[in-house]
């Protein structure tokens, strides 16, 4: 089911917290909401489910407008953030619970609670409370309790943010094979670019209520429509320095990068740790700190008054303090310094 | 402004080296006395606690420890005289002799008050505070409305009640003229039901409807309390639960049965078992409505087990030996009743109530 949002706009009293957004998230795909918090991407959410009331726009789902639709009439399965997992009931009621709104049999409502627990591999849980689960466990019942329903559209609230850190990478593959075992368009949100690049099929990257970018995962890390989703995406973040265009040249202080077609003028130029390479003909650099980790090697150095961190082949690095690097062309980021946008060639 | 400065940095030096030295003299003691066990399990520890409790053990000992024993022990009293403190011996006459007709009609009558009234008040309460809570416009108005009969003196709220169901000038009995006279009254009149003013609780008032007064006037007085609690407890109900009912399509009767009640359950529970006992204990209300006789007019016995519990303290003087120790007698079964109950309520609490 695809689920399109034409100008959506929800205002709370003084401020506007979804400002005319309008994206469509595909049929069957992973789609990741993503932003930093206050982004208005729970909001949007919410809006989606119908527990919100949006302030102006449209929500569709596949033709129909569901804009004013009660939630339940919807179709949609919703996972909450603390999972709101009923603590008085057995994981066997609390999946069960939706079902007995349905006319359906007892015998129908068993054998579909039994295989969502299947799905979600909690077979071996059905007699306990949820007080007697681990994090990752109540997230499985939460999912299996809001798929029970065969809903349209799956949506999930900050899905991983209650686990720790190595349930949350178990967690995510286990959410991306439910997916895709259920074909069942999914969103998510989330303020973790890394789970939600991992994962996505697409992301929409939202800040301060607005649509920043949206596309697949990798094409937006590479191609980062402005600064702020530049800074957003990547771990460590990008180094960004002040510099300037002059002669067709991209100069940070009084070293040149590189060469570019654009007009004269000053620039943010952002380039992401990973694309330094180590090359005889590249700028010196003295190192000032070094970290190894395994095949990677953290390089600290200090460029134009900027604390710089760059990625580099463990093997390339000597201890000498001073290192030749170079950045490929393509690699560096453009910015408008006043309004952030990337600026293309 | 410097000098000042200064002198507030001198002050501060100062207080920090009194913390120190007074640190110093505090490990001091703790370590001697840490060296020295005062017998196995009474250390320092213990005596400090006691000091520290003995100004409400003291209290306790006094007025509410000495008293209970000594009650116990007036129950089996024979011929006891309060001025002297003399006794015959020991006896059991004193239940037998309380166990009269009389107190049977009491314990009719506070049996009645108890499974009527506590059950109707907590259901009614609990929906009302439902309703509070989901209402938004004047919360806090509605919610200070529904709590001043808590604040509001038994007595003058049973002089109210008592106008409010005079037969003459009462406000009930005008409404029910009025409904008689209208089209629900003839359609009440094909079922031979008549509609018309009711003697409350004057002298030509029935037991039924006596008692009924006195049943309408003590949940009115007991909502307030509860309706608190409730709305306390609902407040701590995570939305989320409701959110997550209302995406999945749950009618309201559900969300209220399914999730609702059980997550208030605890509270239920602790209200449940203290009206219980309130109840059991009802000696004002009936005071408020019908004075101290505990009757009407047309003599309608309306007396619970603590009015004769009282009845007897205030008989028991030196002309009347042995009633103090009838009171006692009374009140020991009273409390005889009230744990059987509140023991069977603890056991089917745990089973329903998910803490």
């Amino acid at each position: 089911m695809e689920v399109r949002l034409e100008g959506l706009t929800k205002q709370f009293t003084e401020t506007i917290a979804v400002d005319n957004v309008s994206v469509t998230f595909e049929s069957g795909k992973l789609i990741g909401l993503l932003g930093p918090s206050g982004c208005g991407k729970s909001t949007t959410l919410f809006m989606i489910s119908g527990l919100l009331k949006p302030t102006k726009g449209k929500i569709y789902f596949g033709n129909d407008d569901v804009t004013n639709l009660a939630p339940e009439k919807r179709g949609i399965g919703l996972v909450f953030q603390n999972y709101a997992l009923y603590p008085h009931m057995t994981v066997q009621q609390n999946i069960m619970f939706p079902l007995e709104n349905l006319k359906l049999s007892r015998q129908e409502a068993l054998e579909r609670t039994k295989e969502m627990a299947t799905l979600v591999g909690i077979n071996e849980l059905l007699d306990r409370k949820p007080a007697q689960l681990s994090g990752g466990q109540q997230q499985r019942v939460a999912i299996a309790r809001a798929l029970v329903k065969k809903p349209r559209v799956l949506l999930l609230d900050e899905p991983l943010s209650n686990l720790d850190a190595r349930l949350r990478l178990q967690t995510r593959e286990e959410i991306r094979r439910i997916q895709r075992e259920t074909g069942i368009t999914t969103i998510f949100v989330t303020h973790d670019q890394e789970e939600a690049m991992s994962i996505s099929d697409k992301i929409i990257v939202m800040s301060k209520g607005l649509v920043q970018q949206e596309g697949i995962p990798q094409v937006v890390y590479n191609k980062p429509i402005n600064l702020f989703v530049s800074k957003f995406l990547g771990n460590p973040p990008i180094n960004t320095f002040d510099g300037k265009i002059s002669n067709g040249k991209i100069i940070i202080g009084d070293i040149e990068l590189g060469k570019t077609n654009c007009n004269d003028q000053n620039v943010v130029i952002g380039i992401r740790p990973e694309d330094f390479k180590v090359a005889e003909d590249g700028f010196e650099v003295s190192i000032t700190d070094l970290s190894r980790i395994g095949r990677d090697t953290t390089v600290y150095f200090n460029l134009n008054g900027i604390e710089t961190r760059a990625l580099i082949n463990s093997e390339e690095v000597s201890t000498v303090n001073k290192i030749k690097l170079k950045v490929k062309r393509e690699k560096i980021h453009l910015f408008n310094p006043e309004a952030g946008d990337c600026i293309n060639e | 402004m410097n000098k000042f400065s200064t002198f507030k940095t001198k002050f501060n030096d100062l207080r920090w080296r009194m913390r120190n030295y007074k640190n110093d003299v505090k490990s001091l003691i703790t370590n001697f006395f840490d060296k020295i066990y005062i017998g196995r399990i009474f250390k320092l520890n213990f005596f400090k606690g006691m000091l520290y409790l003995s100004p409400a053990l003291i209290l306790i000992l006094i007025f509410t420890l000495y008293p209970i024993i000594n009650s116990l022990l007036m129950a089996f009293y024979e011929n006891y005289t309060p001025v002297d403190g003399m006794i015959d011996g020991f006896t059991l006459d004193n239940f037998k002799s309380v166990l009269k007709p009389g107190f049977l009609v009491a314990i009719k009558n506070t049996a009645l008050i108890v499974f009527v009234s506590v059950p109707i008040s907590v259901i009614i309460s609990l929906f009302i505070s439902v309703m509070l809570n989901s209402v938004k416009f004047l919360k806090s108005f509605f919610q200070t409305i529904f709590f001043l009969p808590y604040v509001t003196n038994t007595i003058a709220i049973g002089l109210v009640f008592s106008l409010m169901f005079d037969f003459d000038y009462g406000l009930i009995n005008s409404i029910l003229e009025f409904v008689g006279n209208t089209f629900v009254g003839d359609f009440f009149d094909l079922f031979g039901v008549t509609i018309s003013p009711l003697h409350w609780k004057d002298s030509q008032a029935t037991y039924a409807t006596a008692m009924t007064t006195l049943l309408i006037y003590t949940i009115w007085g007991s909502l307030a309390f509860k309706i608190m609690v409730f709305t306390a407890g609902l407040q701590n109900i995570d939305k989320q639960y409701y959110d997550a009912a209302k995406v999945d399509g749950t009618s309201k009767w559900r969300i209220f049965t399914k999730i609702t009640v059980p997550l208030l359950s605890p509270m239920i529970a602790y209200i449940t078992i203290t009206s219980f006992i309130g109840a059991f204990k009802s000696y004002t209300t009936v005071v408020a409505l019908f004075g101290e006789t505990g009757r009407t007019a047309g003599s309608v016995d309306l007396r619970t087990i603590v009015f004769y519990i009282y009845g007897y303290i205030m008989n028991g003087n030196a002309l009347n030996p042995g009633e103090l120790s009838r009171g006692a007698a009374a009140s020991l079964m009273l409390f005889g009743i009230i744990l059987v109950f509140t023991v069977i309520q603890m056991y089917v609490n745990k089973k329903r109530v998910h803490y």
